[in-house]
């Protein structure tokens, strides 16, 4: 599952055949597909899923709304549908952390993390997530205390899981706005941590 | 089925490569790939289950040398071909030799935003009353078929224990083989990793969602 097998003009071709093959028979409107590809490519993302975590950061009632029904917390700031009809959110804490991971193909939750990196659709990745996630965590440089225990998540089903990773020390007073800059998408997967501020000097906060 | 996509707990893959700021799509053809993947599956003309089960068909050591969208290609060319909406020899030089089939939809340009927005739910209204409830000790069925099934194959005859129940939903394993929806109770259980995987495991628990077929009953207080 690395890519780089079939000869890319070869792909290329083989693709553009299928397209207008169907698109001859009436099957697809070549108008549609550009609208598919533009709203993943351009306007679906990370930055969705991160200002969900900030407000939950920030807002109490909103965090509540999240661990009752995430599906209707999240949909009323814009993000659902496709690939997120069921959401479920994860809040990670000292205690327990929390990994997603499709072993059987690749679910996610593209409303608010956009389409998945290769690296999450990958066999390194399914394959050993389940069973040794704090390897999988080192291949990302992060490293937990002992004495966090590591749950993982097989999307098996339709439900979709975010991770709310635990607020950065140092951010007492931010606006949710300012907060979801430091919230990564690998931190919502549970692959990274939230970053830490910017350290107080030179001016760069 | 037993096929090379149920991955969890295969060793020899190597380490995780993340890259950096990754793009949406690396090729073109990856851009068309999706988007005619996106546009045939809201044709109405197989589930997305079947879009699944067509993806693991493939043959174990071409699955896992194909790169993601080359095993979603893959699949949309045999559920095509499958429904006869395409034939191999159109395939071959792209060009049309038999006339298009009635479709039950097709996703126009000015639909688009619509249907990402309104997505495929697959909760359904519940055949009867759960089963279980959350905090049951519940053990997997042993089972291997040679269908579509969404427990892997580590968390089968494994004991575990409920810990959410999600309303019925559509049941993949016969959605995926056209066996239509039959919806059941969806259950979030916990597996302790030392059941999955004795000592070798750095995972505290791995959480799995199975349909309640998937489920007896084990007696004995939760853990």
């Amino acid at each position: 599952m690395s890519g780089t097998h079939a000869n890319l003009s070869e792909l290329d071709a083989r693709v553009r055949a299928i397209e207008s093959l169907l698109v001859a028979k009436g099957y697809v409107d070549p108008v549609a597909l550009d609208a598919l590809i533009e709203t993943y490519e351009h306007r679906v993302g990370p930055h969705n899923g991160a200002r969900v975590v900030a407000r939950a950061w920030t807002d109490p009632a909103f965090l509540d709304w999240l661990r009752r029904d995430a599906t209707a917390a999240i949909a009323s700031m814009g993000y659902s549908g496709r690939q997120g009809e069921h959401m479920i959110a994860l809040e990670n804490s000292p205690k327990t952390h929390h990994l997603v991971v499709c072993t059987l193909c690749s679910c996610y939750p593209w409303p608010v993390l956009g389409l998945p990196p290769v690296w999450y659709k990958s066999a390194p990745y399914r394959s050993r997530a389940v069973i040794d996630p704090r390897g999988v965590l080192a291949d990302f440089g992060v490293r937990l205390p002992e004495t966090t225990a590591i749950s993982v998540h097989d999307s098996t089903a339709e439900l979709r899981y975010l991770v709310i990773p635990m607020r950065p020390a140092g951010t007492d007073g931010w606006d949710a706005q300012r907060l979801a800059t430091l919230v990564t998408r690998d931190a919502m997967i549970g692959t990274g941590l939230a970053l830490d501020p910017p350290a107080p000097d030179g001016g760069a906060a | 089925m037993n096929g090379a996509q149920d991955l969890g707990g295969m060793h020899g893959f190597g380490p995780v490569q993340p890259e950096d700021d990754e793009p949406a799509f690396h090729a073109e053809w990856e851009r068309r790939a999706f988007a005619l993947t996106l546009a045939m599956g809201a044709t109405g003309s197989w589930t997305l289950d079947q879009a699944r089960a067509a993806r693991e068909s493939l043959a174990p050591a071409t699955y896992l040398a194909s790169s993601y969208y080359e095993i979603w290609l893959a699949g949309l060319e045999a559920l095509m071909r499958e429904r006869g909406l395409v034939h191999d020899d159109e395939l071959a030089d792209g060009r049309v030799h038999a006339p298009g089939q009635p479709l039950a939809k097709r996703l126009a340009a000015e639909d688009v935003a619509a249907a990402l927005a309104r997505g495929a739910p697959t909760e359904r209204a519940a055949p009867g009353p759960a089963r279980f409830a959350t905090g049951d000790r519940v053990l997997t069925r042993q089972i291997n078929p040679a269908g579509h099934t969404r427990l892997p194959r580590y968390a089968r005859g494994r004991r575990g224990t409920v810990v959410a129940v999600h309303g019925a939903h559509v049941f993949p394993d016969t959605s995926g083989t056209g066996g239509g929806e039959h919806p059941a109770w969806l259950y979030t259980v916990r597996f302790d990793a030392a059941e999955l995987w004795g000592p070798d495991t750095s995972a505290a628990d791995v959480l799995v969602d199975c349909w309640e077929p998937y489920l007896e009953p084990l007696g004995g207080p939760a853990r």
